[in-house]
């Protein structure tokens, strides 16, 4: 598409990609903020990004409503988050081990209720025109924007205004910063942390909805390729504040889109190299942020603990 | 029974109620950590609630509070049966409680941690009328605390002026304290106790407080109830009361403390040297820097300072918890990394502060904790085998010998009361017979008399078998006791070094405060 536009495609190609390839990041890791403020670890949203995908093309398909499959993605969301919030939660279950069952069990569910639906084609969300009339089409095609990414977009402040402003985000900071402190406030712990998960897990279901019906728009099994395991160093990266997981969010979108933006101007040498950048992007930043010297400013403190 | 939507609610109390605890008892396993346990609050009146480490104070506590569900007994509020059945239940019949280990919440600030406090409530916040209104209160309260700082940034004093202020806040008529002034120097514990002392003989509070110190008890509390090993002990007005009545009713017989005895060592050599010593905080920022440091053989060395000036980095520094930023260690003339081959060769033995978090497991049982330093070694060890029956048998011989009160050594340490762990980590640390270096960090914080007692004897004795001590604390009058030297920490250097025999009270007031 960019190839009319010569060089001027691999920065207005990068943009586009950062606005498609940024939205599920953006979900995934607002989900991930929001439960891993309240004192436990999701890895299971990976497994809720495939099931998000595939439950929202079937819904499009079947229904042929895109709208009514977002909302059957986030459902089905909710539905996995009850399962981790329940298990994760049990006395001497850990939080990570049963998001790694939750990965594979998530998986399987999509791909065993996903086989009859990767041949035909849904209904896809329509998009809004961010770019006047008189520019040229690809220019035109790569300003198309999602309303799930606008949604995105709003859904990060409202999430800093939650955690600052009202009671509920208070009682889910307490919750994972001090359990104890929590308990002694009359607070219940595995409620607060039950709706968190299941919470975040609709989200998260709803960013799988923006990989199915919006970019790449289509199901396919490796549709997700570990970008809800990368959401959880994002919001590491992040520093658990709603706001920067959405630039953070857009800086991994853009990285996504760096391989096929420069593919599309002709640059082939390092192709798999640059499809890679995302990772390398999750591993830089595990290396710089871990430091045995200095506790990590805005982690939660009961993160990730037993109790 | 009166159901709570026909109660007034706590802000509606214009005085006190009287509160009644019958028959109460508390079953944990086949422990019984209260056994038909029965007291009166009176009204308007100061309560002390005196027991050795484990008698049961904070679990009756917990049962008032409905923090613990009791297994059997009921409550009285002005002579009416209530039923409470969470902390939020007993705050609308206006008990409120500070509890033994903070209860703020870390990374909320000041004002955040009051506005959650409160239950229930609006479910949007309004931060410009809320601060506004903490301004209000907070301009006639007793104590001032930073509204905007965030609770990591409070010194532990401020913390334990907040969880009482968050009380008064709350309108608590009935305050429950359990260990109030463990955390605070000895003039913020009688700023503390002074100014509640004030609102209960105004009739406007009643307040039951847990303590270990006696000085505490005889200047502020009107009566007392003692609990031995669950049970009911004695109860008494304090006025007729001495301090030597109190201790047998706890202990159950008399007990004279141990007077200290040290004999001067020939030829002291220095065992622990720090040579411009220097850390960081886990922020980044320095704790202290610059610092020499040598302790000899058979000397104790104190270090005084307000909590938060750089002792506990210190502390961690040397037990290997924590880098050094700058300088080095040197222990027997030889470089010391803390590593624990190093701690083990050296024989180094640490006794950190809040040994729960610094020096257990805390889900491991009693018998693993104690095993932590020799579990690796014969006779505990054959080859890369654990002798489980080795390590049980060396558990029960220190539980015993240590008097640390657990009902198996199967227990997992956090189970057991503040002063038992306090204990089991102190065997463990002791049990080696040939410690050349003891470092250790407020030792009798939250112990009963007998145990303090008991470890000052322990540590006195260590340094007459020529031990190097180094310890630190917040108790003054316990380095003046024990220390022969002693040392100030403020804001992360020494501002004063004397021998404790010519040390000058004042003159290390002043080095504390940081002039
Ligand atoms: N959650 C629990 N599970 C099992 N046992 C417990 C639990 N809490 C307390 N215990 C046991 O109950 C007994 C009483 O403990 P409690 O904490 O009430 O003592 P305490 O009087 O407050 O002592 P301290 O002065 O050391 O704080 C102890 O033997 C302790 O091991
Ligand atoms: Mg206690």
């Amino acid at each position: 598409m960019a190839e009319g536009l010569g060089w001027w495609g691999v920065p207005l190609a990068i943009v586009a990609g950062t606005m498609r390839g940024g939205t599920p990041f953006l979900f995934v890791s607002l989900g991930e903020c929001l439960t891993e403020k309240s004192g436990k670890i999701n890895l299971g949203l990976e497994g809720t990004l495939l099931t998000g995908a595939m439950t929202a093309y079937g819904v499009s398909y079947l229904t042929g409503s895109p709208w009514l499959g977002i909302l059957a993605a986030g459902l089905a969301g909710l539905v996995l988050g009850s399962i981790h919030g329940w298990l994760s939660q049990q006395f001497r279950v850990n939080d990570v081990a049963v998001g790694i069952a939750m990965i594979i069990f998530g998986s399987g569910i999509a791909f065993f209720f996903g086989k009859p639906f990767i041949q035909p084609s849904a209904p896809q969300l329509p998009t809004l025109n961010l770019a006047g009339s008189n520019v040229s089409p690809a220019v035109e095609a790569a300003l198309q924007i999602s309303p799930l990414f606008l949604l995105g977009l709003a859904i990060a402040p409202l999430m800093k205004w939650f955690f600052q402003s009202t009671r509920w985000g208070l009682y889910v900071r307490a919750v994972g910063d001090s359990p104890d402190a929590a308990r002694a406030m009359g607070v219940s712990i595995f409620k607060v942390r039950m709706l968190s998960i299941m919470a975040g897990s609709f989200l998260a279901g709803i960013g799988g909805a923006s990989l199915s019906l919006y970019y790449p728009g289509v199901w396919t099994e490796r549709i997700s390729s570990g970008q809800g395991l990368m959401a959880v160093a994002l919001v590491i990266f992040a520093r658990w504040n709603p706001m920067i997981c959405l630039w953070a969010s857009l800086l991994f979108g853009g990285a996504q889109a760096l391989g096929p933006s420069l593919q599309s101007v002709g640059i082939k040498q390092g192709y798999y190299l640059f499809n890679a950048a995302p990772y390398v992007l999750t591993l830089l930043i595990m290396i710089v942020t871990c430091s045995p010297k200095r506790t990590l400013a805005g982690v939660p403190g009961a993160l990730g603990m037993d109790n | 029974m009166t159901t709570l939507s026909s109660l007034p609610s706590a802000r509606q109390l214009d005085r006190p109620p009287d509160l009644q605890v019958n028959g109460m008892t508390k079953q944990f396993g086949r422990l019984m950590a209260l056994d038909n346990l029965s007291m009166h609050l009176k009204s308007g009146s100061f309560h002390a609630l005196l027991g050795e480490n484990g008698a049961g104070k904070s679990t009756l506590v917990k049962c008032i509070m409905g923090f613990y569900q009791p297994t059997a007994g009921e409550l009285l509020l002005d002579g009416n049966p209530v039923q409470i059945g969470n902390p939020r239940d007993a705050h609308r019949y206006g008990i409120g409680m500070v509890y033994q280990h903070f209860t703020s919440v870390p990374a909320m600030t000041v004002a955040e941690n009051l506005v959650l406090s409160r239950f229930g409530g609006a479910g949007i916040i309004n931060w410009k009328a809320e601060i506004e209104a903490l301004r209000a209160f907070m301009s006639t309260s007793p104590f001032q605390v930073p509204l905007e700082t965030p609770i990591a940034q409070l010194a532990a004093g401020q913390k334990q002026k907040l969880e009482i202020l968050k009380q008064i806040y709350l309108h608590s008529r009935i305050l429950i304290l359990d260990e109030p002034t463990s955390v605070l120097t000895p003039a913020e514990a009688d700023e503390v106790l002074g100014l509640l002392r004030q609102q209960v003989s105004a009739g406007e509070l009643s307040i039951l407080m847990i303590s270990h110190k006696f000085r505490e008890v005889m200047a502020f509390a009107d009566e007392i109830t003692v609990l031995r090993k669950g049970k009911f002990a004695g109860s008494g007005a304090v006025s007729e009361l001495t301090v030597a009545d109190m201790a047998e009713m706890m202990m159950g017989e008399q007990k004279v403390p141990t007077p200290v005895q040290k004999t001067s060592l020939p030829n002291a050599t220095p065992v622990l040297e720090a040579r411009q010593l220097g850390a960081n905080k886990d922020n980044g920022i320095a704790a202290f820097s610059g610092i020499d440091l040598t302790v000899h053989s058979g000397e104790i060395v104190g270090i005084a300072g307000i909590s938060g000036n750089g002792q506990r980095e210190l502390v961690e520094v040397l037990a290997g918890q924590r880098e050094a930023a700058a300088g080095e260690v040197w222990v027997n003339g030889e470089r010391y990394t803390a590593t624990r081959a190093e701690m083990y060769r050296h024989q180094v033995c640490a006794l950190p502060e809040e040994p729960l978090r610094n020096a257990c497991v805390a889900h491991m049982s009693v018998a693993e904790n104690m095993a932590l330093r020799t579990f690796d070694r014969p006779p505990q060890a054959k080859g890369i085998l654990l002798l489980l029956q080795a390590i049980r048998q060396m558990a029960v011989g220190l539980i015993g010998q240590f008097s640390v009160k657990t009902p198996s050594p199967e227990t997992p340490v956090q189970n057991l009361s503040g002063g038992n762990v306090q204990r089991a980590v102190l065997a463990r640390e002791l049990s080696t017979e040939q410690i050349k270096l003891l470092i250790a960090a407020n030792p009798c914080f939250g112990l009963d008399f007998a145990a303090v007692d008991f470890i000052h004897t322990q540590i006195i004795n260590a340094r007459n078998r020529g031990v190097a001590v180094l310890l630190v604390s917040e108790d003054l009058d316990e380095l003046l006791k024990l220390s022969d030297r002693l040392i100030v920490i403020s804001d992360g250097q020494f501002t004063y070094q004397s021998q404790t025999t010519t040390a000058e009270y004042a003159a290390i007031g002043h080095a504390m405060a940081g002039h």
